[in-house]
């Protein structure tokens, strides 16, 4: 394999993993900036839609049922979290919130590692093949996928709000949810939808990944986490912004653990959190990922 | 609470415990009742950053691996004297927390937060990559317990005197604080920053104060943790712990010395309840998962209904 | 401007975004003095006091403080210098008892630090001797003694406002800032407010206010400057001030001449 090939290869391992980390990062970056609540059981969602599709392709469902179907439950959980947790404390300070949805994730945690146990389970991939050979790098079948339905999600979430009138309307409680309030738009109705579509996103991204690495009941945390410094890099407000922080993160890993060691691919997500602090902090971001008490 | 009242308290307290470790011969009692107060003294750090600094640390299991591993190091592979390893493993939190605070607490809470997660994970892979030092994910063994003399601290009752021993004096030193200038200053914080700031008192670097503070605690607790065992490995210092130090402080309160270690007690407890329960309701799974869904609800219905903590609630009683 | 003023604001000027709140605005308080700014809402006043005390940073110009340029972002840094400040609404430590918030004001005479109060050296004890000390003089001064030990959360609102006062006082400024120190008190209160900033003059700390009732800074004031959506429109004595035109249509009916 000549290095332009091994170049190719992490750039393609990179892009799909990518394309999931984009895909979470939206989920935090829809949530944050209709709520201003980091919801830290983003990760569970993806978890679950990954352990959901198992079930239900095992209980004989096609893969297109069973892709609607965990859709629509992660959806619905989304909703519960928000009644049940999120809105009883919807003036609370962030952090409270925060610890809040802290639990709630390890609550799911712990319920799907009851029902689920510790096993890791397969999922077959959407559609079966051999590997894909592109400009040097070998590609499975699912990376297409993922990619692919990644293009399809944003393409939709692009169309939903800037062309229908609910998705207008949660932009418009992202920019300004009292000015929103005051136009008549049902801010606590718009809560709930930026919740539904937080997990679908999450049970999305967890349907896709899972052909390729497998589903267990712990899987939420660190994808949750590297989600969200795909937000953080996009400035958590900007859906855009997560879906290129999400690719570049992807790619960042992915080369780190190629070129330099395997062990601390994990951290690079941390390490690049940490920079973006620093930076931030420094003054030197040339935007600002927004915090607490801005509109 | 008076010094009056607090010194008799600690006073009462070591007299019970005292006596615990003279007549209690279970270890497993013993072991319970050493874990409280190692936790008690981690979480006492942690319910002070939470409290007067505001701030959630989610990576506070990193500074109990510090001084697990630094202490651990220092004795098992360089042959140091265990009471200098300890003081150099307190030394290497407040410094690290220092460190670490100084670029994260310009960050906002929820940024700030999420750093500190990461720097939790960050020494997490540390631990377990360099292994040269560490010994990697299966750890180092051979850490000596502490020794006074020809008295060693190598029994469940010694070193529960020991343990609790270290919690009361920080009890007793962090009660000291709170009386005095320190003390009024990190009430005022707590009470209005901006008002803090306008009589003088410096808010940024009394916030980075209370963090490296608790990383001493926390190093403290977590390098006695390793003479205890005298096996240490990164396992029990990832996120869940940190985590759990977390549920600690929302159940015993933030802002109160006393209710980081009543919280650190309940949980101990907690989880040992859950496990002796656990044959008696189903016997097929291990009692670590219905651990974690407690602990998860329990963190939600306290930041829900009862966000001070038990300790908030007796402050509202009094 | 004057040379030998003790606060010196230059050019002073903040914007928020697209809007200007203060436009360059230019003026000295000498020591001993009590000066007075007003204006409608909006003009601008409580951006330029929290400007001065360090609370957010000007966009253009600066603040001198006896000759030298005063710390930015930094309000703790401004106290040291000794400016003090009070808040529009009362901000006291509500958990803490009134001896203890004005001990929180003494918190720069203090030097002990984490070790020195964890383990109560002599030095520290000496010295929460003396800061004790100077809080019950501040509280006998304020006439606050017998309500020394109660939460000071309970007092009732014009105690809480003195209490504030005190806590500024405690520190020794040499120039206290005021921001609507009269706001929620009635006409008896505000005498008793003029009386006491007059008491706060004589006994050598000068005085900048913001307040909204005209006949309390009027009478209270040695000079007085009207700010207009964000600058300045006069400066001057009360009596000359008052019947200014301008400032009558600045105000224009609402409680003016």
């Amino acid at each position: 394999m000549t290095a332009a090939d091994q170049l190719a290869q992490y750039l393609a391992t990179g892009l799909v993993v990518g394309g999931v980390y984009a895909l979470i990062g939206l989920g935090f970056v829809i949530v944050y900036s209709v709520t201003r609540v980091i919801n830290f059981a983003q990760g569970e969602f993806v978890m679950l839609g990954a352990l959901l599709m198992v079930t239900f392709e095992a209980r004989g469902l096609g893969a297109g049922a069973a892709f609607a179907l965990t859709i629509a439950c992660a959806a619905a959980l989304g909703v519960l979290l928000e009644r049940a947790a999120v809105h009883p404390i919807a003036n609370a300070p962030g952090l409270t919130i925060l610890i809040v949805t802290i639990g709630a994730s390890i609550a799911l945690r712990g319920a799907a590692l009851v029902v689920w146990g510790t096993d890791p389970f397969a999922l077959p991939a959407f559609s079966a093949g051999p590997p894909l050979h592109l400009l040097g790098a070998t590609i499975v079948r699912q990376g297409i996928w993922v990619l692919g339905v990644a293009a399809a999600v944003f393409a939709g979430l692009w169309f939903f709000f800037t062309r229908t009138y609910p998705g207008t309307a949660v932009r418009g409680c992202a920019i300004n949810a009292r000015a929103a309030r005051l136009m008549g738009i049902p801010v606590e109705r718009m809560w709930l939808l930026a919740f539904a579509l937080s997990g679908a996103l999450g049970a999305v991204a967890g349907a896709v990944i899972a052909p390729i690495t497998y589903a267990t009941y712990d899987m939420g945390l660190m994808l949750g986490l590297k989600g969200f410094v795909a937000a953080v890099l996009g400035g958590l407000v900007s859906p855009p912004g997560a879906i290129a922080g999400g690719f570049l993160l992807g790619v960042l890993e992915s080369l780190s653990a190629g070129y330099l060691s395997s062990g601390y691919k994990d951290a690079v997500a941390f390490v690049v959190l940490i920079v973006i602090g620093l930076v931030q902090a420094a003054g030197w971001l040339p935007w600002r990922v927004a915090e607490e008490g801005e509109t | 609470m008076t010094p009056g009242r607090r010194w008799a308290l600690l006073a009462g307290a070591a007299v019970l415990i005292g006596g615990a470790g003279g007549m209690v011969r279970s270890t497993y009692v013993l072991g319970m009742l050493i874990f409280i107060a190692l936790n008690g003294m981690a979480a006492l750090g942690l319910s002070l950053v939470m409290g007067f600094a505001g701030q959630v640390s989610l990576g506070q299991a990193a500074f109990y691996a510090i001084g697990a591993y630094v202490s651990g190091v220092l004795t098992a592979s360089y042959g140091w004297n265990g009471w200098l390893s300890m003081a150099a493993a307190v030394l290497a939190g407040a410094v690290a927390a220092f460190l670490v605070g100084l670029p994260v607490f310009r960050l906002s809470g929820l940024l700030l937060a999420m750093a500190t997660l990461g720097f939790g994970i960050i020494v997490y892979y540390v631990l377990v990559n360099w292994s040269a030092v560490t010994g990697g994910p299966s750890g180092l063994t051979g850490i000596p317990p502490l020794a006074l003399g020809g008295f060693r601290f190598d029994t469940d009752a010694r070193m529960l005197w020991l343990a609790w021993g270290c919690l009361l004096a920080v009890l007793g030193l962090a009660g000291n604080v709170v009386d005095s200038r320190i003390g009024r200053a990190l009430r005022a914080l707590h009470g209005s920053p901006a008002a803090a700031e306008a009589a003088g008192v410096a808010t940024t670097k009394l916030k980075l104060g209370v963090f490296a503070a608790a990383g001493a605690t926390t190093a403290l607790a977590g390098a006695l943790y390793a003479h205890y065992l005298t096996f240490i490995n990164p396992s029990p210092f990832g996120f869940a712990f940190s985590v759990e130090l977390v549920v600690m402080v929302v159940l015993g309160g933030t802002a109160s010395l006393w209710g980081g270690v009543l919280g650190a007690a309940i949980v101990v407890l907690l989880t040992e309840g859950i496990r002796a329960l656990l044959p008696l309701l189903s016997a097929s799974h291990a009692a670590a998962e219905y651990e974690i869904v407690v602990f998860g609800l329990v963190l939600m219905t306290f930041m829900i209904l009862l966000p001070g903590g038990l300790a908030g609630l007796a402050r509202r009683a009094a | 401007m004057s040379a030998g003023a003790l606060l010196d604001v230059q050019g002073l000027g903040k914007e928020f975004g697209g809007l200007t709140a203060v436009r360059a605005v230019d003026f000295a308080v000498e020591a001993g003095q009590i000066k007075a700014l007003i204006g409608p809402n909006g003009a601008g006043k409580t951006t330029i006091f929290n400007m001065i005390a360090g609370v957010i940073e000007p966009t253009r110009g600066r603040v001198l403080f006896e000759g030298e340029p005063l710390p930015v972002r930094r309000p703790h840094a401004v106290a040291a210098r000794g400016i003090a400040r009070t808040f529009q609404l009362v901000r006291l430590f509500g958990d803490m008892t009134v001896l203890e918030n004005v001990l929180v004001g003494c918190h720069g005479r203090g030097r002990a630090g984490w070790a020195g109060c964890a383990f109560r050296t002599r030095r520290m004890r000496e010295e929460e001797k003396r800061l004790r000390e100077r809080a019950w003089q501040v509280l006998a001064w304020l006439g606050l003694e017998d309500r020394a030990h109660r939460p000071a959360a309970l007092l009732p609102y014009g105690e809480q406002r003195l209490v504030e006062m005190g806590r500024a006082l405690a520190g020794g400024p040499r120039l206290l800032l005021l921001d609507e120190p009269g706001a929620g008190l009635n006409a008896e209160e505000h005498a008793r407010l003029a009386a006491l900033i007059r008491k706060v003059r004589e006994a050598g700390t000068t005085v900048l206010l913001v307040d909204h009732h005209m006949d309390f800074v009027m009478g209270l004031s040695d000079e007085v400057l009207v700010l207009s959506y964000g600058e300045k429109l006069t400066e001057g004595l009360p009596r000359d001030v008052r019947r200014d035109p301008a400032v009558i249509a600045a105000y224009l009916g609402v409680e003016a001449a």
